[in-house]
């Protein structure tokens, strides 16, 4: 399919669906059945199986034609990772059961994946689902789950066999977040919010229906959507000082007053270190378009961690007094967020939520075993628990 | 300009460009052959710059067919650049090839576009003189006169000098026979300095007055821009060689390289010298396109990142080699040298940030 085409295609549905006339709701159902949902899934799931690289196209387009959104930021988990996992793995049921409240915005996706006791070692996890009849009875509890608060489904990985090795025993399931036995507490952050929460899981019932692979196939369906997350991540592209960078570009402009040759150069160093990142996205970019796979994904990540913890740590001291104070909204007030905002927020904020840019999704520390083992070739890291049956693993 | 619209990958000419030099270099550029240069035996380099210039036609690159050269662009040069610098070429290409040569043609006169016609051929080398760190316009009276700390001279057969006129600063071309050219013991050897004396007044003028500081400008923003290539190629000989060491380096029973003290280090490299890579590339592609304020951007961003990424991974190497890395019989020294004489050579990275600093309003 050709830009042209597309343009076409989504003219022709704008002349059908007048954005003025058009209630959103039914907008955004006739959108995902038309295929101008995200066109590079297959018709009749929101697509077009069109290139991934006529995405942005379609978006600008509903952009400028004023159309109602599905509210990305509210689902990003559900958008960009359980959507391309079910679409990956899922029976034809789940996809006709899942896709389109997704997308359309109406069901909002959490992830339970990480637990107190298994975070870099996620294959490690501990949550039990046990099958009774044609449902899985679930207990255990999971940590870090954004925006759990807000949600309708999580996607979930639980162990189902014990005895094998932990990667061998888990499975992926689609869990439903109004079942009674699932208990959600906020879990407040160095930010004074809570935009994590706890997730306490108590004799759940998941139909075998709504399991996703097969049963021990739940660390490959994982890994799905990790990759995912970090495309994510990584592929975005951004306009020269766009992101932090450009917020905190702003405060040195705004702050004549503390400026000095220190504070400057190493400014001046952060804007250099984001240029770069910024045009070794646009080259990771060029070679994914020409099939060749890129596992600088993990360095990308690396990069933009530190870099985002350096700005908003640099952005406290251009901003001197203003930089003591926490003003924004209630102050430290726990409050449950919609959504992160990581750049449209107080400085005081930005600071203290980057600290977690080097955490969630990876630590920096497994993305530097990751980029030394799978891109440099360096030996592995030493196991004792690779080979043994879960639960003889000390914890 | 977008980045978008620079390609920052090989493209298939650039492929074969890339495969030319390297099997050409492999051939004959040998660490072995490189450190005589630091015994007093230059032999090399004549051998070697015959072949790249004329055999290869590599010193015509930057300039087009009108005037005798490939007519291929900064980008190709970046290229080669890449290569020499992985090889630590003792060539003067990024002194005459690029530094001399965009000088020229900025604003040749006749006898400046007779001069192209040589260089593009083979068969004759330029250098400016300048003293290194070369950073600005420095011209000379017209009097006899010495220049310190001139690098590419000792190879060159023409100098290209800067003078002060009432009319402005016109870069004339003195003979190199005419001038007293005293070898400099160098840090890097590889590019060896010299100490000029000369009297202006024995050149002919390639560069007009009223173009002259300008062009003398587009020398040394080309040599900055394109150095930073170079200094990729340093970077990932320290970085493939020391990670190869890595791997098959025993001490308590286990390769060194499964050592996540030293893996995590690797991987940070590894990530530093991506981006260096996509940084040069881009700076190179702008010089390419000929945008004026891009260019300049590009290439202090690339030359403030690649000057000291270069060092950087020339000190990891020594550093994770062992003792073997402090050895003179080991290769990594000479890119140590190397990238520590070309962090300072076209202006120190903190240079180039200030003078970001003043186009993007910090």
């Amino acid at each position: 399919m050709t830009p042209e085409e597309l343009r076409g295609q989504v003219e022709a549905f704008l002349a059908e669906h007048p954005v003025a006339t058009t209630e959103p709701s039914a907008f955004l159902h006739a959108r995902y059945q038309a295929g101008l949902a995200w066109v590079a899934f297959p018709e009749g799931q929101g697509g077009l199986g069109a290139s991934r690289a006529l995405q942005p196209l379609v978006s600008d387009l509903f952009e400028a034609a004023g159309a109602p959104d599905n509210n990305p930021r509210r689902n990003g988990i559900g958008l960009g990772m359980a959507a391309p996992t079910i679409l990956a793995y899922g029976t034809p049921e789940q996809k006709a059961r899942f896709l389109e409240p997704l997308w359309c915005g109406e069901e909002i996706w959490c992830q339970l994946f990480s637990e107190p006791g298994a975070g870099s070692d996620l294959a490690g996890l501990a949550t039990r689902a046990v099958l009774d009849g044609d449902e899985w009875v679930v207990n255990g509890q999971k940590v870090w789950t954004s925006g759990a608060h807000n949600a309708d489904f999580a996607i979930l990985v639980a162990r189902t066999d014990p005895d094998v090795p932990k990667h061998r025993g888990l499975t992926y399931f689609l869990c439903d977040m109004h079942d009674p036995g699932v208990e959600v507490r906020p879990l407040r952050q160095i930010t004074g919010e809570a935009e994590f929460n706890e997730v306490f899981l108590t004799d759940v019932r998941i139909p075998d229906a709504h399991r996703l692979g097969a049963v021990g196939q739940g660390w490959e369906v994982a890994n799905a959507t990790l990759n995912n997350e970090r495309v994510a991540i990584g592929g975005a592209a951004m306009p020269r000082e766009g992101g932090m960078l450009g917020v905190v570009a702003e405060s040195w402009r705004e702050h004549p007053e503390n400026h000095t040759p220190e504070l400057r150069d190493r400014l001046l160093k952060l804007w250099v270190e984001s240029e770069v990142a910024r045009l070794t996205g646009a080259r990771l970019r060029q070679k994914l378009a020409v099939g060749q796979p890129g596992p600088e994904g993990s360095a990308m990540k690396l990069t933009f961690a530190k870099v985002n913890q350096q700005l908003t740590g640099l952005d406290l001291e251009l901003r001197g007094e203003e930089g003591l104070r926490y003003e924004d909204g209630d102050g430290w007030a726990m409050v449950r967020p919609e959504h992160v905002d990581f750049g449209g927020r107080d400085a005081v904020y930005r600071y203290l939520r980057a600290k977690g840019n080097s955490i969630e999704g990876g630590t920096s520390e497994i993305l530097r075993n990751i980029v030394a083992e799978r891109v440099l070739g360096l030996p592995g890291e030493h196991r004792v628990d690779k080979d043994v049956s879960w639960k003889a693993i000390p914890r | 300009m977008s980045a978008a619209e620079v390609e920052l990958l090989d493209n298939e000419l650039d492929a074969d460009l890339r495969a030319t030099v390297r099997s050409f270099l492999a051939e004959r550029c040998g660490p072995a052959d490189v450190v005589k240069a630091y015994d007093g035996d230059g032999s090399l380099t004549p051998v070697l710059w015959k072949g790249l210039s004329a055999e290869l036609g590599l010193a015509g690159l930057l300039i087009p067919e009108s005037h005798g050269g490939a007519g291929a662009s900064a980008r190709e040069a970046a290229v080669v650049l890449e290569e020499l610098g992985r090889s630590v070429a003792p060539v003067p290409f990024l002194t005459s090839a690029v530094v001399a040569t965009s000088v020229l043609l900025a604003a040749p006169t006749e006898k400046g576009v007779e001069l192209l016609g040589g260089l593009a051929a083979g068969e004759r080398t330029a250098a400016l003189v300048v003293p290194l760190p070369a950073t600005t316009v420095q011209p000379l009276e017209a009097v006899e006169t010495e220049v310190r700390s001139v690098a590419g001279a000792l190879e060159a057969d023409t100098l290209l000098v800067p003078v002060t006129t009432p009319a402005g600063v016109e870069v004339r071309a003195v003979p190199a026979a005419h001038a007293e050219i005293t070898p400099v013991s160098s840090l890097d050897m590889t590019r060896r300095l010299a100490d000029v004396r000369l009297d202006p007044a024995a050149g002919e003028v390639v560069v007009a007055a009223e173009d002259g500081a300008d062009a003398v400008r587009s020398g040394l923003l080309a040599g900055a821009a394109l150095m930073a290539s170079e200094q990729v190629g340093v970077a990932q000989w320290c970085l493939t060689t020391t990670v190869e060491y890595l791997k098959v380096r025993r001490q308590f029973g286990r390769i060194v390289g499964g050592y996540q003290a030293l893996k995590h280090r690797l991987a940070d490299l590894y990530t530093s010298v991506e981006g260096a890579g996509a940084a040069a590339r881009y700076a190179a592609g702008a010089l390419a396109l000929g945008d004026a304020e891009e260019t300049r951007i590009a290439t202090h961003v690339a030359a403030a990142y690649c000057g000291d990424l270069a060092v950087t991974a020339a000190e990891e190497a020594v550093q994770l080699h062992g003792g073997i890395g402090m050895t003179w019989e080991h290769p990594a020294h000479l890119y140590l040298k190397r990238a520590k004489a070309d962090q300072i050579a076209y202006g120190l990275p903190g240079l180039h940030r200030d003078r970001l600093g003043a186009i993007v309003d910090i």
